[in-house]
């Protein structure tokens, strides 16, 4: 098995754990709300994760799996910085996963605001 | 650069600085017996100049003068039209000022003073996208042009006329001693050459109407771009010698580059034929017909357009606008026509900026791509704003707008009953896909929307709010507010918006919006710009500016206190290294203090508020501040957002 095999498969077993826990709540959304500013997450995908179509997607309340997101962090498919282990821990990861999935949507739509309607 | 040649003639300045430098030589007392009389205090003026300076002139040297060389200039400048000249004062062009002023009574064109040449020259590229025709601009001889040379080369990339004179002092003999030897070059435009399209040092007055009109046609000419003219001070400040002999030249009537009849014949039979065509538009629209004539096109094959933002191309509510769909449309194209793309390259390819970068065709196999540009007709090759080359299967030279009614007109001719009826199919499926993508923007828009900082969608929509009813023209770009603004505003004229800075050097915008306003001011149009707070603080001053000659604009600082662009880059470096996240903010973020944007526009005499981070009190401080807009002044709103 590769290098590169065997990390990956230590990052599946380990965000497999981190997933249980942030699909049960195990991952501390405070504390993962935190982490989003001070990684610097904010800065493409906006401090409430909104996104930008000009800089990263919205990851306010995020639908994708915790397997997902943590392969994404990892090895992204796109244009995102990959974050290491060292830079952004699965506890890490599990927090920043429990904090986007309790954003709540936006108790409006936008047929309710005036000005996204002129 | 043609050398400059010297006057064959002893010009009058000549003569009467010989006659002083031989005046002084010979009735100078021996320097024993000047020493008393000048100042301890001031040792550093050179000696013969100090004893002369306590001495009446010969007599029969004239110490005034009637009409001078500045004044020609100024005739000249007059029969070119220009509305007004930018310029930081400067003693390189002092004879050319002071003309200005007094002979040409300061109007058509008038003084507007700058606070740096960065700004003045930014100031011209805006006016210029607004306008449709240059204004001039003043530069000091070496460091004056220094200061403008970013400026210029946004107008370069950009493709914008810019009427640049720098001042210089070609005679050595005529030159001051000191400050004056450091500010004159043999050659001024060395500096800028690579990024203007011409540029000249005329040797006479004659040579300098000649010159000034053809930088002015140059200058205009697609594809436009900046002109530099150094003016020699001893031809601004000496006397006129034959007045008689001097004649401006007409600026001829020109005809603009349209593309190749065959080749234009030929695009339309792949328009015609086309089942998946798209139309992408970059800087194509000079003026408001360019917008009218993609309509016709668009409208007339029922086909998307991607409008890639560099100027105002196409209505952004418009059925067949569809630039928010840019990467699935070119995917599934069959045939792609790209009109005046700054980056047709960057158009058909996705680009990964990871450790190993990588690039992928968008494209499907067969497809055709048609350019039609000015790009090929003007080229440099020492900076790279070209971008990289495109296989393109036919590259048509002409300006696009030019070229456009020639298109139209061969693709009518092509249309027959059973390709109309797939146009109007396709185009129901375009129109139903376009209103799907309104609602998915304003339903993107709702995200963060009473979120604190603000959002740059709230930012934008409430700024809507207030001046959809007005004639109002964008001035700033809209790529660092997630171009909300053509996702949620019906832009439809010329003058609704005018692109970026072209080159994206930092320190456009301050300028660029006073410039854009000054060109709006005669109209009554409400100039708005979200201004990013990292580029005005490379020129502030252009707020005294806009408080000075009173040229009205709203002016919303997008405050996310930091080089936010640079902060993103260099976390991509700290993730790729594993270094962590906590140290980037080093060098990239402006806060510890933060900048008080209001205060800073107060202090220039500008209203101003803020800075504002409740979402809720922006759309009242956006009111406010437009009150005064309406009434011909300037106005900023500091407004502490999210990051894009």
């Amino acid at each position: 098995m590769s290098s590169f095999s065997l990390v990956a498969a230590a990052l599946l077993l380990a965000g497999v754990s981190a997933a249980a826990r942030a699909q049960d709540s195990g991952g501390d959304e405070s504390r993962g709300k935190q982490l989003y500013v001070d990684d610097g997450c904010y800065e493409c995908h906006g401090y409430v994760g909104q996104g930008s179509s000009v800089a990263g997607p919205r990851v306010a309340t995020l639908s994708m799996s915790f397997d997902n997101f943590t392969r994404q962090l990892r090895r992204p498919a796109n244009e995102m910085p990959p974050y290491g282990e060292t830079a952004l821990t699965d506890q890490d990861a599990a927090d920043i996963y429990a904090y986007l999935r309790s954003i709540p949507a936006p108790k409006e739509t936008a047929k309710d605001i005036p000005l996204l309607n002129r | 650069m043609r050398q400059t040649r010297q006057p064959g003639a002893v010009a009058r300045r000549s003569f009467l600085k010989g006659a002083t430098l031989v005046g002084a030589a010979a009735v100078a007392p021996p320097l024993a017996a000047a020493a008393p009389v000048r100042p301890a205090a001031r040792p550093a003026l050179p000696i013969q100049l100090a004893a002369a300076e306590n001495r009446e002139p010969p007599r029969e040297q004239p110490l005034t003068e009637g009409r001078s060389g500045g004044d020609f200039m100024v005739d000249v400048l007059k029969s070119l039209d220009f509305e007004y000249v930018c310029a930081n004062p400067a003693s390189s062009f002092r004879g050319l000022h002071e003309s200005l002023i007094n002979y040409g009574k300061n109007t058509g064109p008038e003084f507007i003073t700058c606070t740096h040449e960065e700004a003045a020259v930014a100031m011209a590229h805006a006016y210029a996208k607004i306008e449709g025709k240059p204004i001039a601009v003043m530069a000091h001889a070496v460091v004056g042009l220094q200061h403008a040379s970013m400026a210029l080369y946004n107008a370069w990339c950009d493709r914008a006329p810019v009427f640049l004179m720098v001042g210089n002092s070609v005679n050595a003999e005529m030159r001051r001693p000191g400050v004056e030897w450091a500010h004159t070059a043999q050659d001024n435009a060395v500096i800028v050459r690579d990024f203007v399209k011409w540029d000249d040092q005329p040797a006479s007055l004659q040579d300098f109407a000649e010159s000034a009109v053809r930088a002015y046609k140059i200058a205009v000419t697609p594809p436009m771009g900046p002109v530099v003219l150094a003016i020699d001070s001893e031809l601004q400040e000496g006397a006129i010698e034959e007045e008689a002999a001097l004649a401006i030249p007409k600026l001829p009537r020109s005809t603009l580059p349209e593309g190749d009849s065959a080749a234009v014949a030929e695009t339309a039979r792949l328009l015609v034929a086309a089942e998946t065509p798209v139309i992408l538009a970059d800087r194509l629209a000079r003026t408001p017909a360019g917008i009218a004539r993609l309509v016709e096109l668009a409208e007339l094959l029922q086909a998307p357009v991607i409008d890639q933002g560099g100027r105002m191309n196409f209505p952004s509510r418009h059925k067949l606008n569809h630039s928010g769909r840019a990467r699935p449309l070119i995917s599934q194209a069959d045939v792609i026509l790209g009109l005046e793309l700054n980056d047709f390259w960057g158009t058909l390819h996705s680009y990964r900026d990871q450790l190993h970068r990588s690039s992928k065709l968008l494209t499907r196999a067969g497809v055709k791509t048609v350019a039609i540009g000015t790009g090929d007709l003007y080229l440099k090759s020492n900076f790279q704003n070209f971008q990289r080359f495109a296989e393109i299967d036919l590259a048509i030279a002409g300006d696009g707008e030019e070229t456009l009614p020639a298109l139209i007109e061969a693709a009518k001719r092509l249309v027959t009953d059973d390709r109309r009826s797939v146009f109007a199919a396709r185009g129901q499926k375009l129109a139903e896909a376009r209103a799907k993508l309104l609602a998915a923007d304003r339903d993107d828009a709702v995200y963060g929307w009473d979120a604190s900082p603000i959002s740059t969608a709230r930012l934008c929509a409430e700024l809507w709010g207030q001046i959809e009813k007005e004639d109002w023209s964008l001035v700033t770009g809209t790529t660092f507010t997630s171009r909300w603004p053509q996702r949620l505003w019906a832009m439809e004229k010329h003058h609704h918006y005018i692109g970026d800075s072209g080159g994206a050097g930092q320190g456009y915008g301050g300028g660029a919006i006073v410039g854009a306003a000054l060109a709006n001011r005669k109209h009554g149009r409400i100039t708005v710009a979200i201004e990013g707070d990292g580029d005005l603080m490379y020129s502030p001053g252009a707020l005294w500016t806009a408080a000075h000659h009173r040229i009205p604009l709203l002016m919303i600082v997008h405050n996310n206190r930091a080089y936010h662009q640079e902060y993103m880059h260099v976390q991509r470096m700290a993730d790729r290294r594993s270094r962590g996240l906590d140290r980037t903010w080093i060098g990239t973020t402006l806060r510890e203090p933060f900048i008080d944007y209001a205060k800073l526009a107060q202090a220039m005499g500008v209203y101003a508020e803020g800075p504002v981070s409740d979402p809720q009190e922006i759309g009242p401080a956006i009111q406010r501040a437009l009150a005064v807009v309406k009434r011909g002044e300037p106005a900023l709103v500091d407004a502490v957002t999210q990051p894009r």
